[in-house]
């Protein structure tokens, strides 16, 4: 029971302030090694295996930058509309703790590798600008292992595999006014960072951390209150519900007289409560100064073409072409770019089967319906996007029902196999040739006889079950416009 | 063999024609050290087997006909605060007292693939923080010239052991002048090299941005060849430069007729004493070379002291976190919590010295301090090699002390640390514009003790620099 714990506010009072909010969200590279070491940033090694001199800090090592974790970081950051500055500076960041074995870690301080970007986020159809104050580079430290041991009673054990692991840390303006802002912009921030190839932002591994930075003020107030870093929020879920219950804190102790202390907070999961970290983590003075051991970085104009370049359409620009080039609706353009595995299979759907509408149909549809059955990421589909591509295009010109189609899908999904072979195989071609459907037409005609009398009475509805008896004599291959044509004509 | 008075050129000589190999020479070396060793404690330990093996390969790739390197079969002592695989490294600290690391430096790597022979490791003041060796933990170093006087520091040791003659050469460490002080004391030449010529891979750090190792010998040529063998980009260290090494040691001995040398009226107005006398000496034998030497103003100078011991203890106060008894450095026995283990265990490790440098340097980078200390001390640096700059525009190398006075007795300074610090100004300056400096005999005092000169040359300017050390030398310094 965290001692600072009270009555929460009422939705009254917490309607009467104003929640302004902060994230600084630490994402891991996807580089192939360590920020200033060859060792391999695998994940799941054996404890200390993946270490050099240089990441387990010991005397005499010397750090060298990664031009990978470089290049990487660069490009978050132009994905996040920053400046990349031409000159930035490592720093170190200086403090005692067992999982770092320099005893300070390597960021930068005064002199980012970035700054001045954003990000926007809509909201209930209302557009909104978040600011990215800043984007660094820094290594990461080692992990604590507190169980697992014989004696973890007594003793932690320390893994420095992930020491000097690449991050960058993304600052944002304190521009969040709700815990769905919040949400919306962790969310665009991670869309984008994995659409350019920078991260996995897999939360549940650590590659995507978030802190925030909250404080509430009365509506219309101009100065901030005093805010609180509020950490281990390790999941969207959780950095939600630890805003809110934060927020709700802050109201009620000041509804109560109290004061906001300026503090770190720890979200605790299993409470859904925030509570104070006593003690150490408020005196701490990082005594920053320049690392002397890595030059200034310097990043020119070629670099940074090269690396604009290289960019890929970020998802924003995407939902907008989408939009525009392929009629799609929003709703449908968001869902068809929230992961870029995701989009670029719709648009190969899209191009080859030359019905964009239809390819996102049977995208958002039948193809994540199977995935999401099969528990599956789009990347390892079993129907690839040609082939689907393929069928949608067969139904498009006619060559195939929907019903059909529905049918071709399921054994694709089974085999593998492109449409047009098993189509080939199972002779599931649609009749669309007038002269062979003539027969089933007049027979449906003969077996009827009721609803012929109905339709030429004025029921024209009945042209459905008409239609739908020659459906079943073809076992669904006929072509329903045709079909309906040669009725219109034989009863007309 | 007479070990002492060895020359890189006379091993050469003997191994070629065969007199002896560098096995035996190696033996004989050791036999020879380990003898002497106790007199003044120059050494820490000693690594026969490894030089052993490197004198075997020496003698394989003379054998095989191949050309055994510049360096081949030389007795080197190695300071202990240079990483050595396998071998011991302490860097003068109980701190690390068993403490075999698992790589080389690169600078020892360099040297062995020359062919040199490590015979062992030299002590040192702890973490190389002090000008008189009395602050290893293993106890004080004893001048070899005056038994009863400090060798210098911080890398008394290997001066002390090149000085004796127990090496022929050696590997130190400079941040402040912890080469040329020692260097000036024991009466052997030490060199300070450009800031990045040669690597910093495998140096235990003190003040990185100030950090240089270097090479002793007993005469500037084997002082030159020891450098071009260890100088040159390094790809693990990030600050190490790309500059070619040019043959330091084969330059056109063409004199120095017409160089001019510039002499800092800054550091003669106090340098009243004996040393002041000698130097005036020397400065008359350059005269007497030809030189034209006028004096320069480096009006920056009055700074440096406090600017050093800002930058110098800010970056060690950094440098020494990670000696924190969690992994490699030793752990106290009495800690209940994480706090506790921090505390004792440095708090136990350290020596007074190191403490208080820790304690300067982590007030110096304070949140309020940082800009009026740390700050204006990097604005004062940039003044001071900007001296030096405006300097070399005028002349071609610069002549000055190294040392207000010659090597002190043991136990002398020990408790006035001020005085310690002030006694480095000469060096200091050097090390804060990085640039290539040395120390060369400049006579000795009536009561027998050495003292150095300094030469001091623009970045990369090794080439001028040796050539004025060596026209010194030639000529015979001052007597
Ligand atoms: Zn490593």
């Amino acid at each position: 029971m965290s001692l600072s714990a009270s009555a929460p506010a009422t939705p009254e009072a917490i309607a009467r302030y104003e929640p302004v909010i902060g994230l600084e969200v630490h994402v891991q590279l996807a580089t192939a090694t360590k920020i200033f070491c060859g060792c391999p940033t695998s994940f799941g090694a054996p404890p200390n295996t993946n270490v050099c001199p240089v990441c387990l800090g010991l005397p005499g090592a010397l750090p060298v930058l990664s031009r990978e974790a470089v290049e990487l970081a660069v490009k978050a950051a132009l994905a996040l509309n920053c400046r990349v500055r031409p000159q930035s500076r490592f720093a170190r960041k200086n403090y005692f703790y067992p999982d770092l074995p320099k005893g300070y870690q390597i960021s930068m301080y005064d002199e980012p590798l970035a700054e001045n970007g954003y990000v926007d986020i809509v909201l209930e159809g209302a557009p909104k600008r978040i600011g990215v104050t800043r984007v660094h580079m820094e290594d990461d430290a080692g992990k604590l292992l507190h169980e697992g041991f014989r004696d973890s009673e007594g003793c932690s054990y320390v893994d420095l595999n992930r020491s000097g692991t690449p991050l960058i840390e993304i600052v944002s303006e304190p521009d969040m006014r709700s815990s769905d802002e919040a949400y919306a912009y962790l969310t665009e921030v991670k869309q984008r960072l994995q659409f350019i190839g920078v991260s996995t932002c897999d939360m549940e591994k650590g590659h995507l951390r978030c802190d925030a930075n909250v404080s509430v003020r009365l509506k219309g107030a101009e100065r901030f209150g005093t805010r609180a870093e509020v950490k281990n929020l390790n999941s969207f879920r959780f950095l939600k519900l630890a805003l809110d219950y934060e927020i709700s804190r802050q109201v009620a102790l000041i509804e109560s007289g109290g004061q906001v202390e300026q503090e770190t907070r720890l979200y605790n999961p299993d409470t859904g409560e925030t509570a104070g970290m006593r003690g150490k983590e408020h005196a701490h003075d990082y005594r920053y100064f320049p690392e002397p051991d890595l030059l200034p970085l310097r990043i020119d104009e070629p670099w940074l073409d090269r690396l604009r370049a290289a960019m890929p359409e970020l998802p924003a620009r995407k939902r907008a072409r989408f939009i525009e080039d392929y009629g799609l609706r929003e709703y449908d353009a968001e869902v068809l770019t929230a992961t870029r595995a995701g989009s670029e299979y719709f648009e190969t759907v899209a191009t080859v089967s030359g019905d964009p509408k239809s390819a996102a149909h049977w995208v958002m549809g039948d193809l994540m319906g199977l995935l999401k059955a099969e528990g599956k990421e789009i990347s390892e589909s079993p129907v690839s996007a040609r082939h689907l591509g393929e069928l949608v295009g067969l139904t498009a010109k006619g060559e195939l029902s929907g019903k059909l189609a529905k049918e071709v899908f399921a054994k694709m999904s089974a085999s593998g196999e492109a449409p047009g072979a098993i189509i080939e195989r199972e002779g599931l071609k649609q009749i669309s040739d007038s002269g062979a459907l003539e027969k089933a037409v007049e027979d449906a005609i003969a077996n009827s006889p009721k609803q012929v009398e109905q339709y030429k009475g004025g029921k024209t509805t009945v042209l459905n079950f008409l239609v739908g008896q020659v459906m079943r004599a073809t076992r669904g291959q006929a072509n329903v416009a045709v079909v309906t044509e040669l009725f219109k004509r034989k009863l007309g | 063999m007479d070990i002492a008075s060895l020359s890189i050129d006379s091993i050469r000589e003997g191994l070629l024609s065969r007199r002896f190999s560098a096995a035996e020479l190696a033996a004989d070396a050791l036999r020879f050290a380990e003898a002497a060793n106790p007199e003044t404690g120059a050494y820490l330990r000693f690594s026969p087997e490894r030089a052993l093996a490197s004198a075997r390969r020496v003698d394989e790739r003379i054998a095989r006909g191949e050309d055994p390197g510049p360096l081949a079969g030389v007795p080197v002592a190695v300071k202990d605060v240079i990483l050595t695989k396998g071998v011991t490294t302490t860097c003068g600290s109980k701190l690390l007292a068993g403490y075999v690391p698992p790589y080389d430096a690169t600078a020892v790597v360099r040297m062995e693939e020359a062919g040199g022979v490590i015979l062992g490791k030299t002590n040192c003041d702890e973490f190389a923080m002090g000008s008189s060796t009395e602050n290893s933990a293993f106890g004080p170093v004893r001048n070899p010239v005056a038994l009863d006087r400090v060798p210098g520091g911080s890398s008394g040791g290997s001066a002390a052991a090149v000085a004796q003659g127990t090496a022929v050469v050696a590997l130190g460490s400079d941040t402040g002048g912890s080469i040329r002080q020692p260097a000036s004391f024991c009466g052997v030449v030490g060199v300070t090299p450009t800031y990045g010529r040669v690597s910093r891979f495998g140096l235990t750090a003190f003040a990185s941005s100030l950090d240089h190792i270097g090479p002793f010998a007993r005469n500037v040529k084997d002082a030159a060849t020891l450098l071009r063998a260890i100088a040159g980009r390094d790809v693990r260290d990030s600050t190490s430069a790309g500059v070619p090494v040019p043959d330091y040691a084969a330059l056109p001995g063409g004199g120095v007729k017409g160089l001019k040398l510039g002499l800092p009226r800054e550091y003669l107005k106090d340098l009243k004493s004996e040393t002041g006398a000698l130097i005036s000496g020397g400065v008359d034998a350059f005269q007497r070379l030809g030189c034209e030497v006028r004096e320069i103003s480096l009006p920056s100078t009055d700074y440096a002291i406090a600017c050093y011991y800002i930058i110098a203890t800010a970056e060690a106060s950094s440098n020494l976190a990670r000696f924190d008894g969690v992994r490699y450095t030793s752990r106290s026995a009495s800690s209940e919590t994480l706090a506790d283990m921090y505390r004792n265990s440095r708090g136990e490790g350290f020596g007074a010295e190191c403490k208080r440098r820790i304690m300067l340097g982590t007030y110096v980078l304070s949140a309020g301090y940082y800009d009026a200390y740390y700050l204006k001390a990097q604005k004062a640096r940039a003044l001071i090699a900007g001296d030096f700059a405006r300097a070399f525009e005028e002349v071609d190398a610069i002549v000055a002390p190294v040392s207000p006075f010659p090597a002190f007795k043991l136990g002398e300074k020990v408790d006035d640390p001020l005085a310690m610090y002030l006694s480095d100004i000469y060096t200091i300056t050097g090390s804060l514009a990085g640039i290539p400096c040395m120390s060369v005999p400049c006579g000795k005092t009536a009561g027998g003790l050495p003292v150095g000169m300094q030469i001091l040359a623009t970045h990369f300017g090794e080439p001028v620099m040796f050539r004025v050390a060596s026209a010194f030398e030639q000529a015979g310094g001052v007597n």
